[in-house]
């Protein structure tokens, strides 16, 4: 008998600690939302000249904004490094952990964080000279790889070869800048690492028609935002922020047209002009119309961070929608 | 008996003949020093050409985009297109005045201060500017009544550097000086407490302080109470400092000679004035060059800052380098922090020399 009371007791406790634990109110009464991301990765979370933060990461720190406070200004950016990044989210000093981060068992289970979905597909890939003639993986039997050290891209490269009955030699640099170097030097016929970290390199080659990047991926790496646990209500808000910039490509409404006048009540629904989908997000009803209007959906963003508006050009791949080929996918807006 | 004969003047040595014997007294005195001088030339051959080309005669200044500067020699355009983040993070652009004026305003008190060299309150009027100008700068820069606020985490780049430096040093100063002393006392206690915070902060690397006040001191907070990120680096770097500083002016404690506490006693000096009027002077301006040294290597270690996610001036330019429009321009980036970083600290080295020219009391030969 004692010991139900108690544990009443300790559970009276613990909702009392979760109550406490409400981010959409704490975000609401700062009238601020803190969001983590890199201290700069290309395409992902860096600056323009004017200090303002850009990126496919950044996007999704502006769209949870426009959807809480209605504004996708209404960010700080809390740069952290990658050994930061859970303790800044698990200590309550972000609401968000917007940065490159990859979704697995392991952080999704012992960190006390959740993700909340994926915002781009990467994967280790291959630059190989334009001059060697080889067009896929299987064709780099034998070959050399530059590489960096220490990371998990050595492990994986090991595996795919070893998996395949094929042999290879490596180069090891202790940055992608010395990797880059020591191709171009020609110390070896490939280089392997992330495949939107590949592009950024490329870019940056003397001649960048001279390498290819190779349609094959080797690993698995999923990249998406995460929330603290124990707080659903917040979980939802960050998940379906992600989702409506998803669905409103698949729906074909960008930030140039949110405005016009819809007859398709899918549409209608999304953008809060008919049914009540805002109240089960406790939020307002013009949440989604704010994120399509003020960061745009996924395309736009995509385009202008490392699609086809930059330098970086990287072809949407598996990151296209279910129905063009890829694998993003929102689930219904009902 | 000796009579003088006019003597026929001697030629006034070849200012030609000059330099070769110059040449040969200092480059080429023998076989080994004449190889090492063709050595050493021969690698300046190899070094400056490439050096001077790719930062000169191949650079592009004109301000023009990335892909118009090309890959031959540098792009300063894109230093000239960054600068103001260099220089002061994300500090908003249109109250670039208030930064501005705390430099001018420590550049016009330190003038005030020399002007007012034999002047009967000079003291005070020193001490009050010391006490009043961290107040106008703090207020300045963060804001207050009538000043919109900037939060921190929007300082940055050369502007942060030089904050977290100067309130390092400032600040452990005088908690370096009390340990200094804390370690010669004649109290149990308090000697061995300075001894084992001295001896323990510096057992420990600056980053490991950094890490954590960044990473752990948080977990202890309650969630949602979080202290400023800045304070916490700055409290972090203080500590580390003033062990530091503890050590240089131990030192120059231990240099003063017996014989001047000796006649401070006979003077009837208490302990307090003993300090203060006779030993800690003699002991600081033996101590400026050390204290020189560490404040120049607390200069080069807010670079460390990186780790912690506080843009400092490098890794402002870390940061700029994944622009998606000035990608591989690295290299421009982290020379431009070289020579930043040289012009500062060597000014301040050479300020040091003079420092220690005026405050000098030996005798010269």
């Amino acid at each position: 008998m004692a010991s139900d009371l108690l544990y009443i007791l300790l559970l009276l406790a613990f909702s009392g600690f979760c109550a406490q634990a409400d981010t959409l109110s704490n975000v609401k009464a700062k009238n601020v939302l803190n969001c983590g991301v890199s201290t700069g990765l290309v395409g992902f979370s860096s600056t323009d000249s004017a200090g303002k933060w850009k990126g496919l990461d950044v996007d999704i720190c502006r769209a949870v904004a426009a959807a809480t406070l209605g504004d996708a200004n209404k960010v700080r950016f809390v740069p952290l490094t990658a050994k930061e990044r859970f303790i800044a989210l698990q200590s309550g000093e972000i609401d968000i952990l917007s940065r490159n981060t990859t979704w697995t068992l392991s952080r999704d289970t012992s960190l006390g964080i959740n993700f909340v979905g994926v915002n781009y597909y990467d994967g280790q890939g291959f630059m190989v000279k334009k001059s060697l003639g080889v067009n896929n993986v299987k064709q780099l039997d034998g070959a050399t790889f530059c590489l960096q050290h220490g990371t998990t891209t050595e492990m994986s490269l090991a595996d795919y070869f070893t998996s395949h009955n094929m042999t290879y030699n490596s180069t090891l640099s202790d940055t992608s800048q010395q990797t880059k170097v020591e191709f171009e030097t020609g110390r070896c016929d490939a280089l392997t690492s992330d495949r939107s970290q590949l592009h950024a390199i490329r870019t940056t080659l003397k001649q960048p028609s001279s390498a290819i990047i190779l349609p094959e991926i080797i690993t698995k790496e999923p990249l998406g935002p995460s929330v603290r646990q124990g707080d659903d209500k917040w979980f939802n808000i960050v998940k379906w922020s992600l989702n409506t910039m998803i669905g409103a490509e698949e729906l074909g409404i960008n930030s140039n047209n949110a405005s016009t006048q819809f007859k398709n009540p899918k549409i209608l629904r999304m953008l809060g002009r008919s049914g009540r989908l805002h109240k089960h997000l406790g939020l307002d009803k013009k949440w989604a119309f704010n994120i399509i209007s003020q960061v745009g959906n996924y395309a736009q963003s995509f385009d202008r961070n490392i699609g086809k508006d930059t330098h970086l050009k990287i072809s949407r791949g598996l990151n296209a929608l279910w129905n063009d080929g890829g694998i993003l996918y929102s689930p219904p807006f009902r | 008996m000796a009579v003088f004969k006019q003597q026929t003047p001697k030629k006034a040595p070849n200012p030609e003949t000059k330099i070769v014997s110059w040449l040969r007294e200092n480059l080429f005195p023998n076989a080994t020093n004449s190889a090492l001088t063709l050595l050493a030339l021969y690698v300046i051959y190899l070094i400056v050409p490439v050096v001077a080309n790719w930062m000169l005669f191949d650079a592009t200044f004109a301000p023009v985009s990335n892909e118009q500067c090309g890959i031959k020699g540098a792009c300063w355009s894109y230093i000239f297109e960054k600068l103001d983040l260099f220089i002061y993070g994300f500090y908003p652009p249109e109250i670039y005045w208030r930064p501005q004026w705390v430099l001018i305003l420590a550049l016009s008190f330190v003038w005030i201060a020399k002007l007012l060299k034999q002047h009967k309150y000079k003291t005070k009027i020193t001490i009050t500017l010391i006490i009043i100008y961290p107040i106008i700068s703090f207020f300045l820069l963060y804001g207050g009544p009538g000043l919109e606020i900037v939060e921190t985490y929007k300082w940055g780049g050369l502007m942060l550097t030089i904050i977290v430096a100067t309130v390092g040093v400032i600040a452990s100063f005088p908690i370096g000086v009390l340990l200094a002393l804390g370690r010669q006392s004649k109290m149990p206690i308090i000697r061995f407490l300075s001894i084992i915070y001295i001896e323990f902060i510096r057992g420990v690397p600056l980053i490991t302080i950094l890490f954590m006040a960044s990473v752990i001191l948080p977990l202890f907070f309650k969630e949602g109470m979080d202290m400023d990120k800045l304070l916490r680096a700055l409290i972090g770097i203080t500590m580390f400092q003033s062990a530091y500083i503890a050590e240089v002016i131990r030192g120059g404690l231990q240099a003063i000679p017996r014989g001047q506490y000796e006649a401070a006693d006979a003077m009837g000096l208490n302990f307090i004035q003993k300090i203060v009027l006779i030993i800690l002077p003699q002991a600081l301006k033996i101590s400026i060059p050390n204290i020189v040294g560490s404040f120049i290597a607390l200069f080069k270690d807010t670079t460390l800052l990186l780790i912690i996610g506080l843009f400092d001036i490098l890794s402002m330019v870390h940061l700029t380098t994944s622009d998606e429009k000035w990608l591989g321009r690295s290299t421009e980036g982290y020379v431009f922090v070289m020579v930043v970083m040289w012009i500062i600290l060597y000014s301040i080295s050479h300020y040091s020399k003079v420092l220690e020219l005026r405050y000098s009391t030996e005798h010269k030969n």
